[in-house]
């Protein structure tokens, strides 16, 4: 029972699905696609008129001529003439459309990949955590790809030959209905045979996909842990596991191609059957002078044009079958829900006029918060980066709390660090101060104003952030710097590098600022890459800053003198530090000693090593940080 | 490149030669049974010969059963044939891989080699079984239907030899010019896969900065690209279609006519001309695939190259003749050594130049130094991960490069900086160091690393299941584990790369310990960045720059070092006010 609905629900789904794409080509390109369908229904008709042609051609022109001794041509060549008029429609229909098609499949992927990136650009921090990134990369490559097969070639194949059948089989019953009875039993058989290897074969396919994952899973961590294989000279067992799921991977495609390839032969020799079949039957009734030869002639035609495109749609069945499964997954990325962001306090350039704030569209350098209030007034609250947690509560699932009644404040200039075991929340309080994740419980306020109160993108612009996981991107060592600032000149860009101590290292390159960096960093050490992002933060020059273990990588004496550089440049700005090393958090105007979410001591170094409590035994080694 | 490819068929030689034969049969068939439909037309039914058609008809059934027969062996065969393909190449890619030394590695990006390994494998896949089925299928029932249209008609026949070779001129050319686009195509789509990818990694940064407007523009650009260049491909593609359908159109009009001629001056049949279309359709569509398949196999092409770079990679380090296969002790001895990795330039610096060290089996090495400043470089030379460009370095009075790898590496075991734990249990990672080790034997390297502790913590203890990379363990416990990992192969020389960065001092400490009392014998090289992981080594180097700055003892080092005087002062400073406790564990 639960399974005939499931299955139902899944073909309810499918169905929805194909709207849905069918949707996204009458939408665009309603005028092309109508001509298509034209076309191709023009294409189709010529195509059967030419068999048809053929019966006219034998039973109205030749015959009659036959055994004359002066035979008058000049109809026969009418006919020929207007059959080619008629053949050259249809090779200019069959161009318009598969012209169009291309105008129409590359559009709709276009538009398709671009929506897809424009939404997941739009999508909360958790999606990101709770999608592999694998599985969406695939979405971008294979189900675009088996979507691009389907739309161009697969739905015009279809529809062409669907009309090629209907049209052969009303010039079928045309001709003779006993003879077409005796076709359409074995089209009966044909559909039969398509469906009960179409079934098993797509089964197989399933199962192909399945083990083509697990062999690329497998294949993926262990390139990715190939270094670790070589010192551990683990290479002969992981050969032995590869073979393994190789074999595995190897059985199921040889299944599933095996089916799949032998539909072709099977439709088509059931196709031949029918053939001897109306052979026979036309030749007893030709016999009889009840069919002419012309008609059994064409008839024999017609069966051929009857089960060539049947044998067509079932090939593409397969590949129709996965685009629909791909364009399910393409629209489950694009149905996702956004980030919500209710915002309406935004961040404006000022200047102080008498005391008062006043906005102003040029850049100044200072700026205010500009909040709107229900009488329609406007009050502007300068920034300063004041930021202040009361009572806050969040977990990343609703009944997993991870932080717990969380209050702090932090004013403008001062230097907020959270030390504490893995998993104490260090980063998760961070990431709630620009909004990643939302709070379950309390308040946050930034300058007084409540965050969720202000536009994310100006919350976001007023914090600067740099993060463990450096993530640069593929393109020069200056554009990476850039990214903080885009309009930056390669002052500005040398200038943030060399405050991050970046410029040494930097100048020790063949290509300095110009050389290209891959994005996974190859080629760069991680205290390298921890040194361009610093410096990608330090361009960007904003009022409060967020350091998550920005300088873990990066070893002590050249941490000191990034950090001696970070302090001048955040002088009189606020800062968040979040460190294992403990030396580098030592001249924080507050330490927040965090254990599983809950502040469990809060103060001045020195204060907090008086107190001989978790900070003193962190600090001594007793206690691990990661 | 096809000679190279060919030699992974193998065992599947026998189903890789069974699908053109039985292609071969099942086209003979083909192209018998529209002749003989047309005898029963032309002799059957003109001369109201019912037995002729009974008779023929029974052998057509038993041709379509023929047919069908071979139809589904060559399928088989075919699906056979290019799956096993398939498979050895990935295994031949696979194993390759595993020799692959660390210079090879670094030359591949790991995201090419699982694309070699998945979508390059599987485009090669479709375009071998399109070789094996379609193009043997093709040209045989071209030339077939060829000789049968001779046959039934040879003047009308020559119409296809005039026609034939300008279709096939036209198909081709419209394959040639396709060609670099579709091979534009690609390769920017692997830019368009990148910029996703990256996205997706940075997404925390691309919030942070705001800079969704920014990288959309960037995607935007690349999916122009991706449209346009498929589009222009397409276009002349388009062309293959109509230009068949207008030859065979052709064909059509221009047998109809003639043979009219023909039959109405008795020299043909009507049958005949029906079964010589046929055989019009056949050829033509013949040289369609053909084309059809030319397009897949230049797609295919480029898979097949990045293959064949995998597979002809040689790896850079390869056991000598005769290798040594027993290591002596743990002395090391770098004489002279400097080393460059193999991409860089010539004016670039040198990673590490003009180093020598002699260090005593047994003995604690720590090794300290800025960013940038070649430790791991170094370290990595001992168990041959790479070469060194100058220079040599003995293990137990001998050079590595002389070796057995998998001796060398068994007794010099490296815990790398960035490591890596597998999917599996814990009790399957620890056994990567020696898959025949005990359970006593595994608790017995995890209490050294301080491991065993947590482990016990876990409610499965030794069988709890790691996810992939070690994510569901903090880092200072996936390095514990690391450590206990490489601990299990009992090596005679120890080497941890910033090994313990993420582990508590005191922890630190006890490990330290545990080696000093444990395996005194073996050797220690300890790179670390903080100074109380290196301060009780017997030697410490201070690396600048690739060069040795300095060695010595913590004391020593303190006076005479300046670089390690400033390390020194900038992590004891203040520590030593509150660090009596430490100092009495340290004790």
């Amino acid at each position: 029972m639960m399974e005939k609905q499931n299955k139902k629900n899944k073909n309810k789904n499918t169905l929805k699905t194909a709207k849905r794409l069918l949707k996204y080509v009458t939408g665009t390109y309603k005028v092309q696609f109508v001509i298509v369908c034209i076309s191709i229904i023009i294409s189709a008709l010529v195509s059967v008129l030419g068999v048809q042609f053929l019966k006219y051609l034998i039973d109205d022109f030749i015959v009659p001529l036959m055994g004359n001794q002066n035979p008058d041509y000049s109809s026969l060549l009418k006919a020929v003439i207007a059959m080619g008029v008629v053949y050259l429609i249809g090779v200019v229909s069959t161009y318009l459309y598969n012209r169009l098609m291309i105008n129409i499949s590359q559009g709709i992927l276009h538009n398709i990949r671009k929506e897809m990136f424009e939404h997941m650009q739009t999508l909360p921090i958790r999606y990101f955590d709770s999608h592999p990134h694998g599985e969406t990369m695939s979405t971008y490559t294979n189900d675009v790809d088996t979507l691009r097969q389907c739309i161009s070639q697969s739905i015009p194949q279809v529809f062409s030959c669907a009309i090629s059948m209907i049209a052969v089989l009303i010039a079928m019953f045309a001709t003779d209905i006993y003879l077409s009875i005796v076709v359409l039993v074995m089209v009966a058989i044909m559909v039969v045979v398509a469906r009960f290897f179409g079934s098993r074969s797509s089964k197989n396919f399933v199962d192909q996909q399945r083990n083509i994952s697990i062999v690329n899973g497998y294949i993926e961590e262990m390139m990715a842990g190939q270094k670790v294989v070589k010192v551990f000279c683990h290479e002969e067992e992981n050969k032995e596991r590869f073979d393994e799921l190789n074999e595995a991977l190897c059985n199921s495609m040889t299944k599933a191609n095996s089916y799949a390839n032998t539909l072709m032969p099977c439709i088509a020799n059931i196709g031949n059957l029918g053939y001897v079949l109306i052979a026979v039957i036309g030749g007893v009734l030709a016999v009889n002078g009840i069919l002419t030869i012309g008609s059994i002639a064409a008839f024999l035609q017609y069966i051929k044009a009857f089960t060539n495109p049947l044998g067509q749609v079932s090939q593409q069945m397969n590949s129709i079958i996965m685009a629909l499964a791909g364009a399910e997954r393409i629209f489950a990325l694009i149905d996702e829900d956004s980030e919500k962001d209710n915002g309406y306090v935004t961040l404006v350039n000022c200047k102080e006029e008498n005391g008062k704030i006043v906005e102003v569209e040029e850049r100044t350098g200072m700026w205010a918060w500009k909040h709107p209030h229900h009488d329609g007034t406007v009050t502007y609250t300068k920034l300063r980066g004041d930021v202040e947690f009361e009572h806050v509560k969040f977990g990343y699932e609703p009944k997993k709390e991870v932080l717990h009644d969380i209050s702090l404040v932090a004013n403008a200039g001062e230097k907020v660090s959270f030390v504490g075991a893995t998993g104490a929340g260090k980063t998760t309080i961070t990431n709630l101060i620009n909004r990643f994740y939302d709070i379950q419980g309390g308040k946050i306020r930034y300058d007084g104003i409540n965050i969720k109160k202000i536009r994310k993108q100006d919350l976001r612009r007023s914090l600067g952030m740099v993060l463990q996981d450096t993530s640069l991107f593929t393109g020069t060592i200056r554009e990476n710097i850039r990214y903080g600032k885009l309009n930056a000149t390669d002052e500005e860009v040398e200038e943030a590098a060399k405050l991050s101590n970046a410029d040494k290292f930097i100048k020790h390159l063949s290509k300095g600022y110009d050389t290209m960096i891959d994005g996974s960093g190859e080629g760069l050490s991680q205290g390298q890459r921890q040194l361009l992002s610093i410096a990608r933060a330090a361009l960007n020059n904003p009022p409060v800053l967020i350091l998550d273990e920005a300088t873990s990588s990066i070893d002590t004496r050249t941490e000191k003198v990034v950090q001696d550089g970070m302090d001048q440049l955040m002088k009189g700005r606020t800062v968040f530090v979040i460190a294992h090393r403990l030396s580098t958090i030592k001249n924080s105007d507050l330490i927040m000693v965090l254990d599983h979410g809950t502040i469990m001591e809060r103060g001045k170094h020195d204060d907090l090593i008086k107190k001989h409590g978790m900070y003193y035994g962190l600090y001594t080694g007793a206690i691990e940080i990661d | 490149m096809i000679k190279k490819l060919a030699k992974y068929i193998k065992q599947y030689k026998k189903d890789s030669i069974l699908t053109p034969i039985f292609v071969i049969f099942e086209v003979i068939m083909e192209v018998l049974i529209p002749y003989l439909m047309a005898r029963i037309i032309d002799v059957g039914i003109q001369n109201s010969d019912l037995n002729y058609i009974f008779k023929i008809g029974a052998i057509l059934v038993v041709s379509a059963f023929l047919s069908l027969t071979f139809g589904m062996l060559s399928g088989r065969y075919a699906a056979k044939a290019s799956a096993g393909f398939a498979k050895n190449l990935r295994q031949g890619m696979f194993y390759n891989i595993q020799n692959f030394s660390f210079t090879n590695i670094d030359k591949f990006s790991t995201s090419s080699l699982v694309t070699r390994l998945t979508t390059d494998v599987t485009n090669v896949q479709m375009a071998f079984q399109m070789i094996i089925r379609i193009l043997v299928r093709a040209p045989i029932m071209l030339i077939f239907a060829l000789i049968m249209a001779f046959n039934v008609n040879s003047k009308l026949a020559w119409i296809f030899v005039v026609t034939m070779p300008i279709l096939a001129v036209v198909l081709f050319f419209i394959a040639i010019k396709a060609h670099p686009y579709f091979e534009k195509v690609f390769k920017k789509y692997d830019s368009l896969n990148r910029v996703v990818g990256e996205n997706l990694n940075a997404i925390r940064v691309v919030k942070a900065y705001n800079r969704e407007k920014h990288e959309e523009e960037k995607f935007g650009n690349v999916n122009d690209e991706v449209y346009k260049l498929f589009k222009t491909a397409e276009k002349i593609v388009a062309f293959n279609s109509p230009a068949m359908q207008l030859t065979i159109y052709t064909c059509i009009l221009l047998l109809s006519w003639l043979g009219a001629k023909l039959i109405v001056g008795g020299s043909m049949q009507t049958g005949e001309l029906s079964s010589i279309i046929t055989y019009a359709w056949q050829i033509l569509s013949s040289l369609m695939m053909i084309s059809m398949v030319f397009v897949m196999i230049i797609i295919a092409e480029s898979s097949a190259e990045r293959i064949i770079e995998v597979l002809d990679e040689e790896s850079t380090i390869k056991n000598k003749e005769n290798p040594v296969k027993k290591v002596k002790d743990g002395s090391i001895t770098f004489d002279h050594v400097s080393f460059q990795y193999d991409d860089a330039k010539a004016e670039d610096e040198l990673p590490l130049e003009n180093i020598n060290i002699d260090i005593k089996a047994g003995e604690t090495i720590g090794i300290i130094g800025a960013t940038g400043s070649s430790k791991s470089t170094i370290v990595n030379l001992i168990p041959r991960l790479y070469d060194v460009t100058k220079g040599s370095i003995k293990v137990g009075g001998v050079d590595v490069r002389d070796y057995d790898l998998e001796t060398l590496r068994n007794e010099v075991a490296v815990v790398l900086q960035k490591n890596v734990l597998f999917s599996g249990t814990i009790k399957e990672n620890l056994r990567w160091g020696n898959k025949d080790a005990s359970d006593e034997e595994l608790v017995r390297v995890c209490k050294l690393a301080q491991a065993d502790d947590f482990i016990q913590e876990f409610p499965d203890k030794y069988d709890t299941v790691l996810d992939q990379g070690g994510t569901n363990v903090s880092g200072g416990q996936k390095q514990r584990l690391c450590i206990a990992r490489a601990l299990l192969k009992k090596p005679k020389i120890l080497i941890l790369d910033d090994s313990t960065s993420a582990v508590d001092t005191k922890t630190d400490a006890l490990i330290r310990k545990a080696f000093r009392e444990e395996i005194p014998n073996t050797t220690k090289i300890i790179i670390a960045q903080r100074i109380t992981s290196v301060e009780d080594a017997d030697r410490i180097i201070v690396l600048d720059d690739g060069k040795i700055n300095g060695i010595g003892t913590s004391k020593d080092l303190l006076k005479t070092n300046a670089i390690y005087q400033e390390v020194y002062e900038s992590q004891k400073k203040g520590e030593e006010d509150d660090g009596e406790a430490k100092q009495e564990e340290q004790e």
